[in-house]
């Protein structure tokens, strides 16, 4: 079997926009076959940008990439055979079926007759539409066109699976749902996925490889477990028992590491200096200040703290105010 | 077989959308009765070609229907623009024209539904067809190329701008077209210079002449070959547009 069989490679993609800065600024990506790629990032970063040069939709300004072997720029209609995407826009007509978009779809992958029949049943099980399949899209829930989506995006057996923030929105069932359904296509029928999002949660559950992209530069790449063991270093929350010693409280705690935020209010929180820091000694020293405690809590690193350590900010709240889409007009200069 | 597909998207969902059925159909006949009923005097003109205004009117309707097909189907090409709808076509190996071939096979599908009932209610309101039933067919291919000519502009523009404002933007500035046409009256009858003149100039007025020709004149050929002359003129200009629109906007490679 070809080894780029169901690849992705890119080296120094760039994507310039006529107005506003490189979306994509010389990112390399090596994603092998069957492997769950999660690409995290606040809004604003160059996901969705990645995506639509990965898929052929938008030109890359400079840098070189092939999707499962072929050109992007110079082998479109090849890689376009192989890939399916959903992306960020779950883009259904809301009066039309179900049903009736999986007839669209096929017809424009080439797909007729018992066969179309056929796959659009067999997707519209698997996704758990069968019984919504001849309701108009205008009736469904977030999460059942989200499903839709992903079921459009698989009629043609693609290689490939480019999901743009596929869960944004959903509740945790619905979440949940397609996030089992991801990790099956990838363990039992070897596809590649490449899945851009905001939560740390679903790069962090999902996905075999992280690569973390901030302002179009790819900041961290590496398992979760790699990413996490770089920084090392556990966090301490704690809330006082008695208001009035908040301060007493922050003095002792960042004898042990530097204050961060993000946590409820009232608490304090430090992340710890040493990797192996010494959760005795910080009881016995709020013990030694007389600090009474209502809530102390170890927090194990997650990405949002690699986040945190790569770009100074943390992933949540990070997102520019100019929306990734607005940017993403494709210009045919 | 994929534009077929593609057509029968575009005529399922303005069938679902009760408004986009109900206007086109009603507005027109409403203009024409309250047309027929307060300038039927103009017919007294000496040089009037008919003593029927409302079978001189008749042609206003096909007219404006196809104009209304036209700012509906194309609100809605606009919108699956903005939605992303017209990015997932483009990830499938459909070529970029099928997609234009549909989208505009499905707008003429309408217009021609549309061109029946207003023939319809004309003839069961008196019109009678003085070409017959090979003019009632003709007419019908005319219409085709009077809602391919509005139709093609009206993809051009939702392709250039993306925008079901920009679309719906289009419908006065055709309505302006129409008003400034032969419409409601002969050119020749035409009093004021510079409308006469506005009239001539404005190729919805042969388009409405040819119609007209059909339906209260015998076989003129003349009138009627510049109609679909005109109607095919548009068509070429406004589908090469939109042609090239639709390259820069997909802008896939």
């Amino acid at each position: 079997m070809d080894p780029h069989a169901n690849s992705i490679e890119a080296h120094g993609l760039v994507r310039e926009f006529k107005k506003g800065p490189r979306a994509v600024d010389g990112i390399d990506l090596q994603i092998d076959p069957g492997e769950i790629y999660g690409f995290l990032g606040p809004n604003g970063a160059g996901k969705s940008t990645t995506v639509h040069m990965l898929t052929t939709l938008l030109p890359p300004t400079a840098g070189t990439a092939t999707v499962a072997g072929y050109d992007i720029v110079h082998e479109g209609p090849a890689v376009r055979k192989v890939i399916g995407a959903a992306l960020q826009e779950a883009a259904l007509d809301p009066y039309l079926t179900g049903r009736e978009h999986l007839r669209l779809q096929t017809a424009m992958h080439g797909i007729t007759g018992d066969e179309r029949k056929r796959r659009s049943d067999e997707l519209l099980a698997r996704v758990g539409l069968t019984e919504a399949a001849d309701r108009k899209i205008r009736g469904y829930s977030g999460g059942m066109k989200r499903r839709l989506d992903l079921a459009l995006a698989l009629v043609h057996r693609p290689r490939i699976l480019f999901l743009d923030e596929p869960t944004t929105g959903l509740d945790i069932q619905s979440r949940t749902a397609l996030w089992e359904e991801v990790g099956r296509l990838a363990r039992d029928e070897g596809v590649t996925v490449f899945l851009t999002t905001q939560y740390l949660e679903e790069a962090d559950v999902l996905a075999d490889r992280v690569g973390i992209i901030d302002h179009g530069h790819i900041v961290a790449e590496g398992t979760p477990e790699q990413l996490k063991a770089e920084i090392a270093r556990s966090t301490i929350e704690a809330i006082p028992a008695d208001r009035e010693q908040r301060g007493s409280l922050a003095a002792v705690l960042e004898r042990f590491g530097a204050p961060t935020t993000g946590f409820g209010p009232g608490s304090v929180a430090v992340q710890l200096a040493s990797t192996d820091g010494d959760i005795a000694a910080i009881v016995r020293a709020l013990d030694a200040e007389g600090v009474r405690i209502a809530h102390f809590q170890i927090h194990e690193p997650t990405l949002d703290d690699v986040f945190l350590a790569k770009t100074g900010r943390h992933l949540e709240g990070a997102g520019e105010e100019v929306e990734e889409k607005q940017q993403e007009e494709p210009v045919s200069a | 077989m994929q534009a077929g597909i593609l057509g029968r998207r575009a005529v399922v969902r303005t069938a679902r959308q009760p408004a986009n059925v109900v206007f086109p159909l009603i507005f027109p006949m409403l203009l024409l009765a309250v047309n027929a009923g307060g300038l039927k005097a103009e017919t007294r003109l000496p040089g009037f070609p008919t003593n029927s205004f409302l079978a001189f009117a008749l042609a206003v309707p096909f007219v404006q229907g196809a104009l209304l097909a036209t700012v509906n189907a194309n609100v809605e090409f606009a919108r699956d623009i903005q939605t992303g709808f017209l990015n997932r076509l483009a990830l499938t190996p459909v070529r970029g024209l099928v997609l234009l071939v549909g989208q505009l096979g499905g707008l003429l599908t309408i217009a021609l539904v549309q061109a029946v009932f207003y023939l319809a209610v004309g003839v069961a309101f008196g019109v009678r067809l003085e070409t017959g039933v090979a003019g009632a067919a003709l007419l019908l291919l005319l219409e085709a190329v009077i809602a391919l000519a509005f139709a093609s502009f009206g993809s051009w523009a939702a392709l250039r701008t993306g925008s079901t404002e920009a679309v719906q933007g289009l419908f006065p500035v055709f309505f302006v077209f129409l008003f400034l046409s032969s419409m409601n009256i002969p050119r020749q009858l035409i009093s004021t210079t510079w409308f006469r003149w506005v009239a001539t100039i404005n190729p919805v007025s042969y388009l409405i002449e040819a119609v007209r020709s059909l339906v209260i004149q015998h076989w003129r050929w003349e009138t009627i070959g510049l109609g679909f002359a005109v109607g095919a003129g548009m068509s070429l200009i406004g589908f090469a547009l939109a042609t090239h629109a639709l390259v820069g906007r997909l802008a896939r490679t």
